[in-house]
């Protein structure tokens, strides 16, 4: 098992493993006051069409929808739960179709309508049928995945109203919760599902 | 009295809050100037920093510290901390940068000069053990037991062991060697045992390691403020985790204010927090700034913790008719880097517990190697047992003709059964309770298991699919005694509870308020819990690791709920005349018996309990309660009449916690897919407190062990020790289409006799029985001799029904 130093690096690299944790990084725009050396740190003003609100906001290029919602426009209800566009957590609707918005650039969602979990429930607080099912069921337990799987239904269900039981799971099946019953996560979007088509 | 909370479903008091996105967990905090911190990580599995130059990433725009090992507090030899100068891991964190954004420090990081001297490294435990093996450590490869007689928390002793060449003889055969082991017990006649077997089997299995990743990583934000730590973290347990933070940070514990109200999931990863909680928070200081620490993905792979593995070799002896006549089980544990950790006892205890050897020895060695840290994993120890013992048993009962739920019955404990070697007064421990033989003859029923059993088999293959089914009791310790609560009646009429336990989302942390809700006949929209902030007074609570938080949270808050009874009987004899026992309580009165409109109400006995003063309103408390607890009572003092106690109910016996498993499986011989068809469980967990959450525990645990059946692992390149499975991606979580289209689960809710209100614990027993069920189904379907190691993935089957050779070196683990 003895191994050399260079041989070491060699595999290292080889196996594109690095000293890094590649991850989307948080960059803001005026660095306090000091001018940036960084290339790409140069932000622009845009207009974005959030939860029906017009918000105005300072973006990079390279910025995804998630970092902006969370970091930019204090919606934090948006998580981030992994890397890239594996767990379904920061799920978001763009025009009515979920999408994972840590794997959208904000300064292509200009002029289309962004729905996050905060958006859901009526100005009078009257929740969305959706997340009515979800208290009513207790549909979730640490709930960190739970604004990701509803947005996902409540975009899978203007599409599919009457989903039978698994058509429903294939809808959500880009959604990860580890506590992991999905048993009754399901069965608590169902009831959704029916509370939608009452309304 | 009429308990009408416990036993009922309620809406959890955070669902709105989570449901809207308004429940704020750790990253979800914001402070005004605050920065983010990023890792540099170690490349390499084993190495010492030999030159460190950080001027570079200094001199940047923009970088306001950087903060290293030599900057952490010491902690006891052998110790994890949060960065180091030794890495032991591919991953361990030698540095971090605090910059105004996470771009910033993340280049800042390419800019610092670091020179690593390589050292020896190993990441396969049998490896470590060869005679000319590397140690992952440079003073040891091995913990050893901590001596007899010490307290509790002792550090085990770092050793160097190494085994034979011919110790390894036993390899060619497929066999886990077994050399000296460094720890053993045993009890009863084994040789006896095994000569009067009908039937001996010796058989080795590989357990795998996992990740936990919970959905959210452990990310944190921290400031200080008139010299306190203030730091957002993610805990299972709330009150517990703020002593050991500034045990990590080097305070006093009073110096830190830990909020944690929403914890996203940890599956005994963030049991008492995250040694990387200490970077935020020294950072903080170093910077005179707020510090936010995001962990990724990737990170939360290195740091995040992962389940124990095993390589487990048992033979087992067995009578005609089933019975056990005796066990000899060894363990080689891998613990990790760090550690130690204790699964591979907690394997003895649990085999000897479920199978009830007359006669069991139990031999392990717990080997370090330079893999990513181990922590306790939802069923630490009993889970990994279910892999090496379910198999060998299941494969008896074919042999002897016997039925899989009839030889886990006969040979199950009930009542206060026996359990592990004798200890030092020569007495062996037993348990509180075990109803294992019904809830296996509940579910066979409801599973239809005689008419499933009947189509499963090889012979009895439709096309290229064939069915099996299994059975297995998942057993965990599920509850520990001695914590203490604290609630107040205020003015206001309202009962308020205060909750050291963290909000996982199992609702523990609510569910004690309803036992002493039901205890002072106090409707529920009249109680309060104080819950995910050090700040506000917790009582000293257990840890909410071990499945014992339901048990021992239940007891502490009935005996301050008897306490506050007391004191309203107390105050209303005083006002009223009469004694104490004349009066009871209900509608929210104290009222004399038999005349429900005489007394007070809570809330006139409230401000009779401020005016008194004394033990009646947290002016003067028990002597027996913990330091944590008096000075949270004392802060809270004069609010209301204060309940206060500690448990200190008696117990005879060990709280353990049951639920078996039945699982039918569809194996496609030509794919070697596995597709798991049904599964239902049922609890033996004591009395029912909340059965929506019972239910959702026991089904979101199975899920876990048949994922660990099925799919997870974690994946570790030999040759440069890099792990690969991390992200989501590879280390293959179960996912919604991985379940039958529906599971059901139930519970027995027969109360467990030695605790007030009959609750055990749920969380972690369900993981065995997902894991051993699946493992049990599979083996049915295809044959004993297909899988050796678990998970059993399509190459697995494939291989051994097409080339009858195991598809892995049949010992290497993370593979």
């Amino acid at each position: 098992m003895s191994l050399s130093r260079r041989n070491f690096i060699k595999g290292v690299i080889a196996g594109g493993a690095v000293a890094s944790s590649s991850a989307y990084l948080f960059r803001s725009g005026t660095l306090s006051g000091q001018t940036s050396t960084t290339p790409g740190s140069v932000e622009r003003l845009i207009t974005l069409n959030v939860n029906g609100q017009a918000r105005r906001v300072d973006v990079m290029k390279q910025e995804t929808l998630a970092m902006t919602l969370r970091y930019k426009l204090g919606l934090t209800g948006t998580k981030l739960g992994c890397d890239r566009a594996e767990c379904g957590a920061c799920t978001v609707l763009i025009d009515d179709v979920p999408h994972y918005s840590c794997s959208v650039l904000t300064h292509t969602v200009r002029n289309r309508r962004v729905t996050t979990i905060e958006g859901l429930a009526s100005s009078s607080g009257e929740l969305h049928p959706i997340q009515q099912a979800v208290v009513d069921e207790q549909g979730f337990q640490c709930a960190f995945c739970m604004p990701g799987f509803v947005m996902s239904a409540v975009g899978f269900l203007k599409t599919h109203p009457s989903p039978t039981r698994e058509e429903l799971a294939h809808g959500v099946s880009g959604n990860l919760c580890r506590c992991q019953d999905y048993d009754k996560i399901l069965t608590a979007l169902m009831k959704g599902a029916e509370y939608m088509r009452r309304v | 009295m009429a308990e009408k909370l416990v036993g009922s479903n309620y809406t959890p008091l955070d669902l709105v809050a989570k449901v809207t996105g308004k429940a704020r967990y750790a990253e979800d905090f914001r402070a005004d100037g605050m920065l983010f911190a990023k890792l540099l990580v170690s490349p390499m599995p084993h190495a010492r920093v030999r030159r460190l130059d950080t001027s570079a990433a200094l001199a940047m725009n923009g970088v306001k510290a950087i903060l290293t090992a030599d900057d952490l507090p010491m902690q006891p030899p052998n110790a994890e901390r949060a960065l180091t100068n030794e890495p032991l891991y591919v991953g361990e964190p030698i540095l971090a940068v605090a910059a105004v954004d996470e771009l910033t420090a993340a280049e800042a990081i390419e800019r610092i000069q670091l020179d690593l001297e390589p050292l020896p490294f190993v990441v396969d435990p049998l490896d470590a053990l060869r005679p000319d093996g590397p140690n992952a450590r440079t003073n040891g490869n091995a913990w050893g037991a901590p001596p007899p007689n010490s307290p509790p928390g002792t550090p085990a002793p770092l050793e160097t062991i190494k085994w034979t060449t011919q110790d390894f003889d036993e390899e060619d055969l497929f066999r886990l060697p077994m050399g000296k082991p460094l720890e053993e017990w045993s009890y009863g006649d084994l040789d006896g045992g095994f000569k009067n077997a009908a039937l001996t089997l010796d058989e080795t299995f590989v357990v795998q390691s996992t990740g936990h990743h919970p959905m959210e990583t452990r990310s944190a934000m921290a400031y200080w403020q008139n010299g306190k730590l203030f730091i957002h973290a993610s805990t299972q347990s709330v009150a517990q985790t703020q002593p050991i933070i500034a045990r990590w940070v080097g305070v006093d514990p009073s110096q830190v204010v830990l909020i944690c109200e929403y914890t996203g999931g940890g599956f005994g990863s963030k049991g008492a927090g995250a040694v990387s909680m200490a970077i935020p928070a020294l950072l903080s200081k170093k910077a005179g700034a707020p510090v936010m620490m995001r962990i990724s993905r990737e990170e939360e792979s290195y740091i995040g913790r992962a389940r124990t593995n095993m390589a487990g070799r048992v033979k087992i002896g067995f009578a005609k008719d089933g019975h056990i006549t005796a066990m000899d089980l060894y363990i080689v544990q891998d613990t990790g880097a760090y550690g130690p950790l204790g699964d591979h006892r907690s394997a003895g205890l649990a085999a000897s517990l479920i199978w009830q050897p007359p006669a069991m020895r139990w031999r392990a060695v717990n080997v370090i190697t330079n893999t990513p840290p181990r922590s306790q994993q939802r069923s630490p120890g009993p889970m990994q047992a279910n892999a090496i013992v379910d198999p060998v048993v299941s494969k008896a009962a074919r042999q002897l003709n016997l039925d899989q739920v009839e030889i886990r019955s006969i040979n199950s404990p009930t009542g206060k059964a026996l359990y592990g070697p004798a200890g030092p007064n020569g007495q062996r421990r037993h348990i509180t309770s075990a109803f294992i033989k019904e809830a296996l003859a509940r579910g066979a029923e409801q599973f239809n298991w005689n008419e499933r059993k009947a189509r499963t088999g090889l012979g009895q293959k439709q096309g290229s699919k064939v069915r099996g089914v299994g059975v297995a009791v998942g057993p965990h310790g599920a509850g520990s005694i001695g914590w203490d609560s604290i609630m107040t009646i205020r003015p206001d009429g309202k009962l308020y509870v205060q909750s050291g336990v963290g909000n996982l989302g199992t609702h523990s942390v609510m569910d004690l308020a309803r036992v002493a809700a039901d205890v002072l006949a106090m409707p529920w929209d009249k109680v309060e819990v104080i819950w995910g902030d050090t700040g506000k007074g917790l009582p000293w609570t257990c840890l909410s690791v071990g499945s014992q938080t339901t048990h021992a949270m239940t007891r502490a808050n009935h005996a301050g709920a008897m306490d506050a009874k007391r004191k309203l009987q107390e105050i209303a004899a005083h006002d009223h005349g009469g004694s104490p026992d004349d009066y009871d309580v209900g509608n929210e009165r104290v009222f004399r018996r038999g005349s429900p409109g005489s007394g007070m109400t809570y809330a006139q006995a409230a401000k009779r309990a401020i005016e008194l003063g004394g033990k009646y309103d947290g002016h003067e408390l028990p002597m027996d309660i913990n330091p944590m607890t008096k000075g949270s009572a004392t802060r809270l003092a004069g609010l209301g009449l204060m309940g206060v106690a500690k448990d200190n109910y008696p117990r005879d016996g060990d709280t353990y916690s049951f639920v078996v498993g039945f699982a039918e499986v569809e194996v496609d011989v030509e794919t070697g897919h596995v597709t798991l068809v049904d599964f239902m469980a049922v609890g033996d967990v004591g009395t029912v407190v909340n059965p929506r959450s019972l239910i959702a525990q026991i089904k979101g645990g199975t899920c876990l062990g048949i994922a660990h059946a099925l799919f997870q692992k974690s994946v570790v390149d030999p040759h440069y020790g890099h792990s690969l499975a991390r992200r989501f991606h590879y280390s293959k979580p179960l996912t919604i289409l991985d379940i039958p289209a529906s599971m059901h689960a139930e519970a027995l809710d027969l109360a467990d006799p030695e605790t007030p209100v009959g609750a055990r614990g749920v969380g972690e027993p369900p993981v065995g029985a997902g894991y051993g069920a699946v493992l049990n189904a599979i083996a049915d379907a295809v044959g004993d001799e297909v899988f050796r190691r678990a998970p059993v993935t399509s190459d697995v089957i494939l291989m051994a029904l097409e080339h009858e050779k195991p598809m892995h070196e049949p010992l290497r683990a993370h593979v």
